[in-house]
Formats: C-alpha cells, structure tokens, sequence
C-alpha cells in the first residue's frame, strides 16, 4: 500500500523578518515567521495594534519588501535570502493572490460587474467574458440581483461579496482578507465567512484574514497570534 | 475597459463644471490673442486700403500715421510724372468727434481725390461717392446705415455707401469723403477766426494742403529706387508700403501690443497653472483607488493611461468649449478680435502640450503611491 504524498502547503514563509529603520530607531516588524498554509484552510491572525499582522499580509501578499527570509505562493519559489525571485509583482499578484478590503475598496466609478470583471480583463480576458465570468461569480456570491448597482448603492454585505467575487476572479488559490467583516454585523459577517469557508474548499484555497472580530473566531481552522513580531499558533479550532 | 471614461462618466456633472471652467479661461486667453491680432490687422488696415507702393510725406517726417505730415496738394501732380508711377493720389486723415442719435462717435476721416488711389477699397453696400460734395462712404462699426445724414464741421454729409473692417489703429471706424470736403473740415478756421486771420491779411494763404500723396508703381519697379528719387530731388520723405507697415506695427501700435501679448503670456501661464492643478487635484483625489488597482494587479500603463486620457479630454472640451464660445460671441467686442486659424491651432497645441505635462504630475503622484495603503494599517 503506497501512502497518500503530504499536500504542498500553498504558502510557505520561511523565518521571514521585517525591521524599519536602522540602530535606535529600528522597529522589529517580523522576527524570523515561518508558517505554511495547506488548501482549503482559513487561517486568522490576531494581534494588538503593531504586532506586525498587517506587516506580515503585506510581505505574503508581495506589497512590501522583507529584510530576510524565503517565501513559496502556490508553489512558486518568489522570495530567496529576503531577494524576490520576480520582478514584476504585480503580475504575481494579479495570477495567484485575491485582496478583501475592510472597507472593500471597490472602483467607485464601475458597477458590481466591471469591478469584477476589471481584474480579469486586466488579466487579459475580453471584455465579453470578464463579464460573463463576473456575472458568475456575483450570482455564486448570492449578489447576482445587484449587478448594475455602483459601489455607492450597495449595502456593507452586498460590496464586501462584490469585493470577495472581485478576488475570486482570476481564481487565485491564495486570499488574504484585511479585516474583512469590521463594517458588517454579526448576521452578515457570518454569511461572509461561510462565503470565505464555500471558496476555500470549492476551489482549495488558502485563505488568511486579518481579524480582531472575536465573533468569527470559531470560523476559521487555525488561529495565529503575532505579538511583537513573532508568531505562535493558537492551535486548530474546528476540526 | 477604459477607465478614464467610466470615471468621467460616473462623474459627469462636476467633470463638465470643471470644462466649462476651464472652457471660459482659454477663451479669455483666444479672446486676448484674437485682440491682439486685431490691433495689428487694424493698425495695417488704413495703411493697406489705398493698395498703394509708396506714401510721400512732409521731409524728415514718418507721416501720416505716426507722425504729422503736411504738404502741399499739387506735389501728386508731381509724383504723378515721376518714372515708374502709374497712379498717384492726396490724401488727408483727422480724427473727428461728432454726436449722432445722441451718442458722441469718433470718426477718422479720409479725404481723397475720386478718380485716384486712396479710396474705400470695397463697398460692401451702397455705392460709391458720386458727387464732388457731402457725400461719404462710412464704415459699418460706426453704427450708420444708408442715407444717414451726419453733421461734420460746418456741412451736413449723407451715408452713401458702407464698408466693413475699415477702422484706424485706435478703433476709431473710417469714413470717407471727397480731399476738397476734407480739407475745409480740415484746414478751414472757424468764421471768427478767419476774420481776424482776414483783418491781419493773412487769411488769403491757400489751404491745398494734404497729409500724404500715394502712388502706385509699375510691377517691376523698386519703390526704394521712387523713394531715394522723391528724397533726392523732391526734397519730401518718401516711405514704400512694407516701411510703412513697419513703422505701423512696430512704433504706432508696438507698446499696446506688447502690452497684449504680455498680457496673453501672463494669461497662458496662468492656465497652465490652472489645469496642471486640475489634473493633480483630480489624481489625487483618486489616490485611493490607484492604491487599490495597484494592489490588484494594475500594470502602470492603466494608471498612467486614464490619467492622460482624463487630463486630454479636459484640456480637449475645455478649449473647444472656449473657441466656440469666443467665435460666437467675437463680433460683440468693440474691438475687432481676428482670430486666425494658425492663432487657435496653436493655442490648441499649447494646451495639448500643457496638460500633457500637468498630466505628468498627476503620473508621477501617482505612480508613488504604495498599493499597501489600500490595505490600511
């Protein structure tokens, strides 16, 4: 009997570190995080203000440059020795990560459907199946009915699903969320995280939130905590 | 998906406000342009209408126009015979201040001889002076018509004939009569003081005197050739037409027009100005979701692309919207404005280049932006 092969894990962080600035003034944002994150889990940070979670969001979702450490995204080798391995992030970004927004972001000036359909253009579909596809997504994010509307029309639950169908779009397997229930209610930031939980095993996403919302913890697979810069698992909370 | 447009579109109202805006500003600076050529086109039209080679004046003068000019009226009969003449005419040019339908009206008056150079050069209705006297062929900004009879120094004058654009390097609109008409509202004293000119027997002198004599040439002569002629043994001053047109521009009428076109510098700058602060404030108020683009995977050719495109199209409705405006509403200004087709296409250029640049700005600000500051935190 051969035994099943060990799933990669879709984000590997290898002793990555942060500081900003340099002898007294240097700030240790990360010292030395590892953590890997397999598909289909829905893994939260907490922390205090300046734990540094933002800080480590920012280093996975390629927008900030760390001072050392290796990193893998979907498994792509993309930072060596604190060096990325790409020197165009932004296409990095657009093929394997999705962004949730606290305040999701939307293009104000593009309706529900371009401001999905903008990221896969951007990606290089046409315009008649960017908007297919956003279409799509917005009826399987139960938002479908307000397609039309523009981001200023829509309620807090409604732009913050427009905002998750927006990073579904090019079916990126890695989605980092920025607090992403803080404008909702407790109703609708469950709906949210069912949502979140749907993606992660429908498409076998890893999917890592930013949160301080204690309502949702029991949403979410693994909890890490960052204190000062250094990460420690809270341990599994669903099974 | 052309981001420029949706944003535009999205923000249709404020966006055309600030065209419109910006629509009134570039047609101040087509209407200062459009005056300045208006003062250059003027100043030349009185000089250009005889269509004439050489204008004889007093010696030592650069009459008629800039400086005062007094000869007498049988020198024509002597440029006449001159080589290389064809044509010769007396002239005489004042400046009258007369009231009419209640209003005062400042007219430059043209006297000239009606079978010689120097008359209305078309008649755009009406006919031409017939009689010898009180006749006159006025120009349309004086706000005559047809058969209007108007009072100038001691005689009553009936409109005859109009013409169109035929004003002096002040505004003031031209009209034309006969030289002996003009040279008694010219030279004639008042009653009074000729009696007493009379009692002191000096009253008799002949008033054949006129501002200038004007001449047309062979077409292979050299009207420097006429002129050293005239100078040399007709003891006057002679000034061929490209001279004259020199002295016009460039001594009658060169410090208005300086002071126009460093007005209209001034003005350009300023709307330089103001557009390179539109397009910044309009890019940075947006600063937010360039952020976010970014962040989603936005290459910098999208960004840079709907800020020159919204920077364009600005720059585009807003000149447009100036140039229709100052063409509809140009003939209203006292003042002729020209507004010559190279005059706007170069204006057209120039905001062209200008919100390119400014654009540039709102390029450079933008492409600074951290696509982190979308995430906050």
């Amino acid at each position: 009997m051969v035994a099943a092969p060990e799933p990669r894990p879709l984000v590997w962080v290898d002793r990555v570190s942060k500081h900003f600035g340099e002898g007294e003034a240097r700030v240790d944002a990360l010292r030395e995080v590892s953590i890997d994150i397999y598909p289909g889990q829905v893994v939260a940070l907490l922390g205090p203000s300046g734990s540094g979670k933002t800080t480590l969001l920012n280093v996975i979702g390629c927008i900030l440059d760390p001072s050392s450490g290796s990193m893998e995204l979907d498994g792509e080798k993309v930072l060596e020795s604190g060096h990325w391995t790409r020197s165009n992030l932004r296409q990095l970004r657009l093929d394997k990560i999705g962004f949730i927004f606290q305040a999701h972001n939307l293009i104000p000036f593009l309706d529900a459907t371009d401001n999905v359909a903008l990221v896969l253009q951007l990606a290089g579909a046409d315009a008649t199946t960017a908007r297919s596809r956003a279409m799509e997504l917005l009826d399987y994010l139960e938002v479908g009915h307000r397609r039309s509307a523009m981001p200023a029309k829509l309620s807090g639950g409604e732009a913050q699903r427009v905002a998750i169908a927006r990073a579904l779009a090019n079916r990126p397997r890695i989605i980092l969320a920025d607090e992403p229930t803080a404008a909702l209610d407790s109703k609708r930031a469950g709906i949210v995280m069912d949502l979140l939980r749907k993606v992660a095993v429908d498409q076998e996403a890893a999917i890592i939130a930013v949160t301080h919302d204690e309502k949702i913890f029991d949403r979410f697979d693994r909890i890490f905590s960052l204190r000062d810069g250094r990460l420690d698992e809270g341990g599994a909370v669903t099974s | 998906m052309n981001l420029a447009y949706r944003d535009i579109r999205h923000s249709l109202g404020r966006f055309l406000l600030t065209c419109v805006g910006l629509g009134l500003l570039l047609g101040v600076v087509l209407a200062m342009i459009g005056i300045y050529r208006g003062l250059v086109v003027d100043a030349l039209t009185i000089a250009r209408a005889p269509a004439v080679d050489l204008w004889v004046v007093e010696a030592n003068t650069r009459g008629p126009f800039a400086e005062a000019s007094r000869i007498p009226g049988d020198i024509r009969e002597a440029v006449a015979r001159m080589a290389d003449v064809t044509a010769a005419g007396s002239i005489t040019y004042q400046t009258v201040e007369i009231e009419h339908g209640g209003d005062k009206l400042r007219l430059y008056v043209i006297g000239y001889e009606l079978t010689r150079p120097g008359g209305p050069p078309q008649i755009a209705e009406g006919r031409e002076i017939a009689r010898s006297h009180y006749e006159m062929v006025a120009d349309k900004s004086a706000g005559l018509t047809l058969g209007d009879r108007i009072r100038l120094g001691r005689h009553v004058f009936t409109v005859v004939g109009l013409t169109r654009h035929q004003v002096n390097s002040g505004g003031d609109p031209a009209v034309y009569i006969t030289l002996p008409d003009a040279q008694k509202l010219q030279f004639d004293l008042a009653p009074p003081a000729a009696r007493v000119e009379l009692a002191r027997g000096t009253g008799g002198s002949s008033r054949d005197t006129v501002n200038a004599v004007v001449a047309r040439l062979h077409a292979n002569a050299s009207p420097e050739a006429v002129a050293d002629t005239v100078h040399r043994w007709k003891h006057l001053s002679a000034i061929t037409q490209e001279a004259q047109e020199f002295i016009l521009t460039r001594s009658l009428v060169d410090r208005a027009r300086r002071q126009i076109g460093l007005f209209t510098s001034l003005l350009l700058v300023v709307s330089a100005v103001i557009i390179a602060l539109i397009i910044y404030t309009m890019t940075m108020e947006k600063l937010k979701q360039i952020a976010t683009l970014k962040l989603i995977g936005a290459p910098d050719r999208t960004i840079i692309g709907m800020i020159v495109q919204q920077a364009l199209a600005l720059g585009f409705i807003g000149f447009a919207i100036g140039a229709a405006l100052i063409v509809n509403i140009k003939d209203y200004f006292p003042r002729r404005v020209v507004l010559e087709p190279d005059n706007v296409m170069i204006l057209g250029l120039i905001v062209f280049a200008v919100c390119l640049v400014a654009s540039g700005l709102g390029v450079r600000a933008a492409l600074k932006v951290d696509p982190a500051t979308a995430l906050g935190g």
